[in-house]
């Protein structure tokens, strides 16, 4: 009989307690945690960078990852963006009544692996149990804090014309990972989700250049929305070049077959970064140092012309506007 | 990818771009008829790179487009059916109908699923033996075969709970119906690519022979279409029209005759109602006598209320050719892919979603 | 509706086939093409092989577009 999480787990009594004390807090055990109190308290100073995300994955494990390693590196990943080095996360979870208590313990096991690399501490969070179908499975939330070191400050809103735009790799990557598990298509190399902990890689193209005037990463919506949304919070245009970017050739094939185009493919290990051309050079060399950033390239740059918008040269040398993803991602059988 | 990549090619296709701008003396006013080649043309910039000489007009070659109001209506209300699992290829779910959409009947708890194949309506038929499975079944000559096999292997192996709604369309009558109509003056067309796959290059004849209008049968590549457009253009330059295929790898002039038999056990020509252009005879398909077990119309009995079309939408001239996008009152204003008001913005290979997502008229 | 891609066929069981396109593996239906052999490129669309690709004619065309390349070069 495998144990699963009854509602009783999340009342806040006993077997609640049991499932802190037994589960979560021996895995990201420090001293935060440790005390339980209502909040962890402690002392910072600097400029702060705060943020939240909630993981609704489905499904919860896919080839390279999982919704814990998701949740853990998605909000490292933001605080990344805004250059701050992350130091904090809550973890909160709503469970649906009947999930295998050892998947719970794979997924946080998973996102404590994660914890570790990002080298954040987990130090508060809360565990609700809901009926069967209120929730798909697992829901997580994890809310993250960091600090902005002195003199960096990145925008979205700083994209100016001339700078260069770079792609730390290749795209698709986690889309597809996740829909092939959902579509049960076979891969003869497996594609895996990029899903990874880009502070290092931030904070190492900081270390290069104190000219980045915008990081993001391209998840939901893909490459396409986050460029399009970098266009238009510094209202200028932004050119790329098709046969720059770099896509694997599987992501590729399987775009085909599923009818998705790869610029709107969510991405979760990648980051796009718009550098005066002066350093675009030297940001390139050191994201090459990077396991997370081999494959980086120059992919196109910002223009005045067209303002708020993304313009594509095609291979064959004509334009076209990139749009941001309207409405969901369907399959094209057309 | 094998057999696609190479057709992809940026130097052969600037080379032949080149040559179709030597060549194009006359302006010319060509068709695309397929929304598979609108999208090729629109995502890689084709017409930009066109000789001026070049006019390009889309056509009606949207299977999801050119679905009737009142035919859309039926699977909406076939979706509300408790015993009822709609399978439908994702390209339908947000075309809205008179008065709702599937995703929107989704949303109120209609069983609607979207599938890639009817491979996969047949599974879901298989393992909800309690359960009535209906296919929308859309699309042209490409697709019919599929949807044809689909009720042979439902029959060979005894699935007794799997249905078709037979929407299909044929594609030679509505091109001849266009061309009849005259209200587009068309020197070539380029020809659609699997549909002829299937059917051959022999149904286009009568193109060439009562209408004067060349023909060449086209792939999807953008060399495809390129090369399909510099034959179109020599057989103008000298003054002729006949049919000619410049998708080798994928056509034959017979096609394929078992897909064709196929589909020819299964369903029979009926006439048929397209969205914006109206009812024309022959041009689409009904299932035979013998396999009329299989149709969800009768068997379910459903009483949609009555079509409406929405107001201000200029789809079915967009779809004859006679307007862009762009001539349309509600493009961008009202209607956009968030909020389309007619199928030709919701589709992917819409015209009205073509030109909205690959910006029409962007110059380089 | 006619996107459909070409896929490599790695085995034959009954009706249905395993093909391969970059990498990725599917199972498709060939009721529309019976004849297919191991080893053949088909057209895929909607879970079916539709076609079988004349290899022959593929090479001709890619020769085609190559001379007028050529041509315009030279």
């Amino acid at each position: 009989m495998e144990d699963k999480i009854s509602l009783d787990h999340g009342s806040g009594g006993k077997l609640s307690h049991e499932l802190v004390e037994k589960n979560f807090v021996p895995l990201f055990k420090n001293p935060l945690l440790d005390k339980l109190d209502d909040a962890a308290v402690f002392k910072l100073s600097g400029q702060l960078a705060f943020t939240t995300d909630s993981y609704v994955v489905s499904p919860i494990f896919f080839p390279g990852g999982d919704i814990g390693k998701l949740a853990v590196c998605g909000t490292v990943n933001d605080l990344a963006m805004s250059g701050a080095t992350p130091l904090y996360l809550s973890i909160s979870l709503v469970i649906e009544e009947g999930f295998l208590l050892t998947d719970l313990q794979r997924v946080m096991a998973s996102a404590k692996r994660a914890a570790e690399e990002a080298e954040v501490k987990i130090v508060t969070g809360d565990t609700k149990v809901v009926n069967r179908g209120s929730a798909d499975k697992l829901f997580i939330n994890t809310a993250g804090i960091g600090l902005v070191p002195q003199g960096v400050d990145i925008s979205g809103s700083k994209a100016s014309p001339g700078d260069k735009v770079i792609l730390s790799g290749t795209i698709g990557d986690h889309g597809i990972a996740v829909m092939s598990q959902r579509e049960g298509l076979q891969f003869s190399v497996p594609i895996e989700s990029d899903c990874a902990p880009l502070h290092k890689l931030v904070a190492e193209m900081l270390g290069t250049s104190n000219c980045i005037h915008c990081l993001r990463d391209p998840t939901r919506g893909g490459l396409a929305s986050t460029l399009n949304e970098l266009a238009k919070q510094s209202e200028v245009g932004i050119r790329i070049e098709e046969e720059r970017i770099p896509v694997r050739e599987a992501v590729r094939a399987a775009c085909e077959l599923l009818g998705f185009d790869p610029l709107y493919v969510a991405n979760e290990g990648k980051l796009v970064v718009v550098v005066p051309e002066a350093d675009a050079e030297k940001v390139l060399g050191k994201m090459h140092q990077n396991q997370y950033g081999t494959r980086s390239a120059i992919i196109g740059e910002v223009v005045a012309e067209h303002p708020g918008r993304v313009v594509m040269t095609t291979r064959l040398g004509a334009s076209r506007i990139i749009d941001m993803l309207v409405g969901e991602l369907l399959p094209r059988i057309c | 990818m094998r057999f696609v990549d190479e057709y992809r090619d940026a130097r052969l296709g600037k080379r032949l771009i080149e040559r179709i701008h030597h060549r194009s003396t006359k302006p010319v006013r060509l068709m695309e008829f397929c929304g598979g080649h609108t999208v090729t043309i629109f995502k890689h910039g084709i017409r930009q790179l066109l000789p001026p000489t070049i006019e390009m007009l889309s056509g009606p070659g949207c299977p999801v487009c050119v679905t009737a109001n009142a035919d859309l209506d039926k699977a909406i209300a076939l979706a509300s059916l408790p015993e009822v699992i709609i399978t439908t290829f994702g390209d339908m779910l947000k075309v809205p109908g008179s008065y709702s959409s599937l995703q929107q009947a989704k949303a109120e708890g209609g069983d609607i699923r979207i599938v890639y194949s009817t491979q996969d309506a047949l599974d879901i038929a298989r393992r909800n033996p309690s359960k009535s499975i209906v296919f929308i079944g859309i699309g042209f000559e490409t697709t019919a075969p599929t949807i044809a096999a689909s009720v042979l292997e439902a029959t060979q192996e005894g699935i007794d709970n799997y249905y078709v709604l037979s929407l299909h369309k044929l594609c030679p009558p509505v091109i001849r119906a266009l061309l009849d109509s005259g209200e587009v003056r068309l020197d070539g067309i380029v020809c659609p690519g699997h549909v002829s796959t299937i059917i051959g290059s022999n149904p286009y004849h009568f193109v060439p022979r009562d209408y004067g209008i060349a023909c060449v049968i086209s792939g999807f590549e953008p060399l495809d279409v390129l090369l399909c457009i510099d034959m179109l253009v020599a057989q103008i330059e000298s003054g002729e029209s006949k049919v000619e295929i410049a998708y080798r790898r994928g056509v034959k002039p017979e096609g394929n005759q078992r897909a064709i038999e196929i589909m020819d056990l299964v369903f029979e020509p009926c006439q048929a109602s397209w969205r914006g252009i109206g009812l024309i005879p022959e041009s689409g398909l009904a299932l035979r006598k013998e396999y009329q077990r299989f149709d969800a119309e009768q068997a379910f009995k459903i009483e949609p209320k009555p079509p409406r079309e929405p107001e201000g939408c200029s789809c079915g001239d967009v779809l004859r050719g006679v307007k862009t996008p762009l001539d349309c009152k509600l493009f961008r204003r009202v209607c956009d892919p968030e909020h389309p008001v007619g199928p030709c913005m919701v589709s992917s290979e819409g015209s009205c979603a073509t030109y909205y997502h690959y910006g029409e008229g962007y110059g380089g | 509706m006619c996107l459909a891609i070409p896929a490599l066929v790695k085995s034959i069981d009954g009706q249905l086939a395993e093909v391969e396109v970059g990498g990725v593996g599917r199972k498709v239906s060939i009721w529309l093409t019976p004849e297919v052999k191991v080893g053949d490129y088909v057209l895929l669309h909607t879970g079916y092989a539709i076609n079988i690709i004349d290899e022959a004619e593929a090479k001709e065309t890619l020769k085609l577009l190559e001379e007028i390349a050529d041509q315009i070069e030279g």
